[in-house]
């Protein structure tokens, strides 16, 4: 997370998406839609995540964006003006703004997420929205261990097989959860005996600030957002 | 202030009359406990397995909740009950993977520091001290899910030692490490209880190894005779006759976290030992072999004798049933491998005859837990629940990863004698071990392998 | 007797298993995404059968935890590491995982948190599911669907709440109990002794 927008502070990141959000789900504007996506694919390089994070997390939002596309070209309403032929089919304005307006609305959170470190976020929402560090911290501690789960699941099967009985896929998962509990309440003991959840004050190791470039973040998707609803009622 | 030196707790500690009894049994893990610990002082706690020492541990950190259990007497610490005197106490558990609480090593050992609302400034300059004082070999940074079995454990005891503890509760911290690896975690606890003005209470099975770190030695429960005393007389069981067919042979057998290739045969009637330190990759071979991963590169094949009418096919392709009356495997952690929620519905899914599982109950001092849940056993307990399994189905090759550690010198006797009745029946057995003493004692045949 | 102020506060374990569970659900979720963006192009609005799979943590979460909170909180902490894990939702996932959960949360709320029977699992299922529907009804479908098209949708979400996300949390607690692994919650306590 050594780029701009990748150092800056996890809560002025939630902010800025959360504005632009809010302003795209409330259009249905192809200029609105495509505003965000053409600011935010420019703002693509200043996070820091690298091409292939990228592509592994951001896939399905593009899956899906072309899944919304086809379904609206062929079963859409018809009374939506024709803008493009495709293979024979004609492609309506209504299917162009649907699928532009799922990117735009996927976008923000999902380039927030990706430029965010999980214990920055915890840290951050701690500090500066006084969220219960027990809640956020707990909550952080639990996602740390979802990687883990992918072992765990993998040597469940093996214990199956190594004991003779098939593995099916649902006992395996539910294996998994039971495993994963178990996990959970040896995780919250070792986190007691280090003291936590023992009442008073508590203090936070990494730095976080709320500088001057957080507040141009936050800046930034206020007018992202602000350019999202006049472009609509531009267009009204 | 510099280095992880300068405790501030007294912390010496007293059990009067003090039971725990865990929900859901009817036995007392401990009872009528009646001891004192003096500030300052080094003790090794040593007993039977299931003998309650890491209930006692438990009890010590204030980690016994009420609704867990009931208790009987009081434990106190500086007079306090031990769970209002949590801030002086740090403990270690015996499984180190377990108690990481944060995705980065500095974070992690920064944690308990945060709790203990210790001020910014200094929380770094402990964190880099304890580490250091652990030889922990990576910087802050390091991810905690990537670390060895043995460098886990080092972090694990430098997150307890930046609290700069009163009392210091370490639970086996030496388990699962190769010798080297234990020196180094025993050289460094000799040197943070040197610097720390702290009581310790140590727990360890193996008493000559731990003599050095401590000034004496309490034995819990009436089992005195099953503590490994330096110097007791251990059993020598090597194979008396000559191995007899091979049974399952390994062929440029690649070993891919290691770039390694392994030629190896078993044979009936023939205990072959693999050693090596931690991360060799002796796992990853004994998954290979009990025919549970699918080897990337090189073969593993039966031979008519082990495999019957599939012996054309390699054993990762055959159906698990098949799989697990021919070759048994035992796990390196033994509770990735209870698939049932009780001991005797776990003996019982290998098919063996109820008079044999209640013989490996009864050897093996399991059979007052036959309906217990299995992941509620003590360490040792379920190690041995995890051998008698595979023990229990009988099948003609046995592959077992560390099948003695964590137990007294009872049980590890009888395990000892067990496994070698099954090699001289004509069974071949594969031991992944650290254990010196068990290769002394039963291995015919050794495979070394290097990191 | 224990007092209110200890019977509601949230322990450590209560947190870390409520994140525990909403964890394990936040992959299931990424798969589920997949799986509805998948039947987008013919299922639609009859797709939302599935739809009580995304639920699950409202009720399962009361059920396991027996708190105040614990419904809103699972499902919440859920989307949100759906959400970490890559959606194609972005942050609306995290709004709508809060409709939800309050869905849920409701269905035991109205009992005082005194009831964790499967009719309480039920209506919190369908709750969940009621949410749900209007949150996107009003975001997504608001101009897509035809009027016929959005009471089947709202219903067949409300029912595959209360089936999938009731019933079936109900099934999942009770399997779970039996393992033995919710000793530590009042959930888990009806033991013999061994
Ligand atoms: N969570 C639990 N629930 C029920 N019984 C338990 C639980 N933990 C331990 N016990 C039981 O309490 C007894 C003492 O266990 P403990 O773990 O303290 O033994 P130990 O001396 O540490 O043994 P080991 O050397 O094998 O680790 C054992 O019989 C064990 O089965
Ligand atoms: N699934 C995996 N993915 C990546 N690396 C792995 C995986 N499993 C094992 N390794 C790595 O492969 C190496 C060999 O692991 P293995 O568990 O076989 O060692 P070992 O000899 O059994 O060690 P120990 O004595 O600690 O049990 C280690 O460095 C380990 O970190
Ligand atoms: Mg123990
Ligand atoms: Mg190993």
């Amino acid at each position: 997370m050594n780029s701009w927008l990748g150092r800056r502070d996890a809560t002025a990141k939630l902010l800025a998406a959360l504005l632009v959000t809010a302003a795209v789900v409330t259009t249905l504007e192809p200029a609105a839609s495509l505003t965000v996506i053409g600011v935010l694919v420019l703002v693509m390089p200043f996070a820091g995540v690298p091409l292939g994070v990228l592509w592994r997390r951001g896939w399905p939002i593009l899956l899906s964006a072309a899944g919304i596309f086809l379904f609206t070209v062929l079963l859409g309403a018809r009374d939506s003006p024709v803008v493009a032929h495709l293979a024979g089919l004609e492609v309506r304005e209504n299917a162009v703004g649907y699928a532009l307006r799922l990117l735009a609305v996927g976008l923000p959170g999902f380039l927030m997420f990706a430029s965010i470190d999980p214990t920055d976020l915890a840290d951050s929402l701690v500090v500066h929205l006084r969220v219960s560090p027990r809640f956020a911290i707990g909550a952080l501690a639990a996602f740390r261990l979802a990687p883990l789960l992918a072992d765990e699941y993998r040597l469940i099967r093996l214990a199956r097989r190594a004991r003779g009985t098939r593995a099916g896929i649902g006992s395996s998962l539910f294996g998994l959860l039971v495993a994963a509990i178990r996990r959970g309440i040896r995780l919250a003991t070792a986190m007691e005996a280090r003291g936590f959840d023992r009442g008073g004050a508590r203090t936070v190791a990494r730095v976080t600030r709320f500088g001057w470039a957080d507040a141009l973040v936050v800046a930034l998707g206020l007018a992202l957002a602000a350019t999202v609803i006049l472009l609509k009622f531009a267009q009204t | 202030m510099t280095g992880a030196c300068g405790g501030d707790g007294l912390s010496t500690v007293e059990f009067r009359g003090f039971g725990w009894r865990h929900a859901g049994r009817k036995a007392w893990a401990v009872r009528h406990l009646d001891l004192r610990i003096e500030h300052g002082e080094r003790v090794l706690l040593a007993g039977a397995s299931g003998a309650g020492k890491s209930t006692l541990l438990a009890a010590l950190a204030g980690l016994l909740a009420e609704d867990s259990g009931e208790q009987e007497g009081e434990v106190l610490i500086d007079g306090r009950p031990a769970r209002q005197a949590r801030a002086e106490t740090g403990i270690v558990f015996q499984d180190p993977q377990t108690q990481l609480v944060m995705s980065r090593a500095g974070d992690d050992v920064a944690f308990g520091l945060e709790n203990r609302a210790v001020p910014r400034d200094e929380i770094w300059p402990r964190v880099d001290a304890a580490l250091n004082a652990v030889g922990f070999p990576y910087d802050r940074d390091r991810n905690t899910a990537a670390l060895s079995g043995g460098e886990a454990q080092r972090l694990a005891i430098a997150g307890v030692i930046a609290l700069r503890p009163g009392l210091l509760l370490l639970d086996e911290p030496t388990a699962n490490l190769d010798p080297d690896g234990a020196q180094l975690v025993r050289t460094a606890i000799a040197k943070v209880i040197q610097d720390l003005d702290a009581t310790l209470l140590l727990v360890e099975h193996r008493v000559d190894e731990a003599l050095p770190l401590v000034d004496r030695t309490i034995t819990l429960g009436a089992d005195a005779d099953a503590v490994w005393t330096p110097g007791a007389a251990l059993p020598s069981r090597r194979a008396v006759t000559a191995p007899g067919e091979a049974l399952l042979s390994a062929e440029s057998l690649w070993l891919p976290h290691n770039d390694k290739t392994v030629h190896e045969v078993v044979l009936q009637g023939q205990a072959l030992a693999v050693e090596g330190p931690n991360g060799a990759g002796k796992t990853t071979l004994a998954l290979l072999l009990g025919g549970l991963t699918k080897p990337a590169r090189g073969r593993v094949t039966a031979t008519p004798t082990l495999a019957g009418r599939d012996a054309a096919r390699p054993p990762h392709r055959w159906r698990a049933s098949r799989l697990a009356a021919r070759i048994g495997s035992v796990f390196q952690n033994p509770e990735h491998q209870f698939v049932t929620d009780t001991v005797q519905a776990e003996l019982a899914l290998s098919g063996a005859e109820p008079a044999t599982v209640d013989t490996l109950l009864e050897r093996l001092r399991l059979h007052h837990l036959a309906r217990a849940n299995p992941f509620t056993l003590s360490g040792g307990e379920q190690r041995r629940l995890s051998v008698a399994t595979a023990l229990a189905a009988a099948p003609q090759v046995l592959i077992l990863d560390e099948p003695t550690f964590g137990q007294d010198l009872r049980t590890w006797r009888e395990l000892v004698t067990l496994l070698a009745d099954l090699r001289d029946e004509g069974r071949a057995l594969v031991l992944v071990t650290h254990d010196a003493q068990l290769v002394e004692a039963i291995a015919d045949r050794r495979l070394k392998l290097t990191r | 007797m224990e007092t209110r102020a200890t019977a509601t506060r949230w322990r450590t374990v209560d947190i870390v298993v409520a994140s525990i569970i909403a964890v394990a659900f936040a992959a299931v979720f990424y798969a589920w995404n997949n799986l509805w963006n998948a039947l987008e192009s013919f299922a639609l609005p009859w797709r939302a059968v599935i739809y009580g799979v995304w639920l699950i943590p409202a009720v399962l979460g009361p059920l396991v935890i027996r708190k105040p909170g614990a419904g809103l909180y699972t499902e919440l902490v859920a989307a949100i590491v759906s959400a970490l894990f890559g959606s194609a939702w972005g942050l609306t996932v995290v709004v709508s995982g809060l409709v939800q959960g309050i869905g849920g949360e409701f269905g035991f709320a109205a009992t005082g948190y005194r009831n964790y029977r499967l009719g309480n699992a039920l209506i919190a299922g369908a709750l969940s599911g009621a949410g749900a529907a209007v949150f996107d009804l009003s975001v997504y479908y608001g101009d897509t669907f035809s009027a016929g098209q959005k009471w089947t949708y709202a219903a067949l979400v409300v029912a595959s709440g209360a089936i999938v996300a009731g019933a079936g949390s109900w099934a999942l607690q009770r399997a779970l109990s039996k393992t033995g692994v919710l000793d530590r919650f009042p959930s888990g306590r009806e033991r013999v002794a061994v």
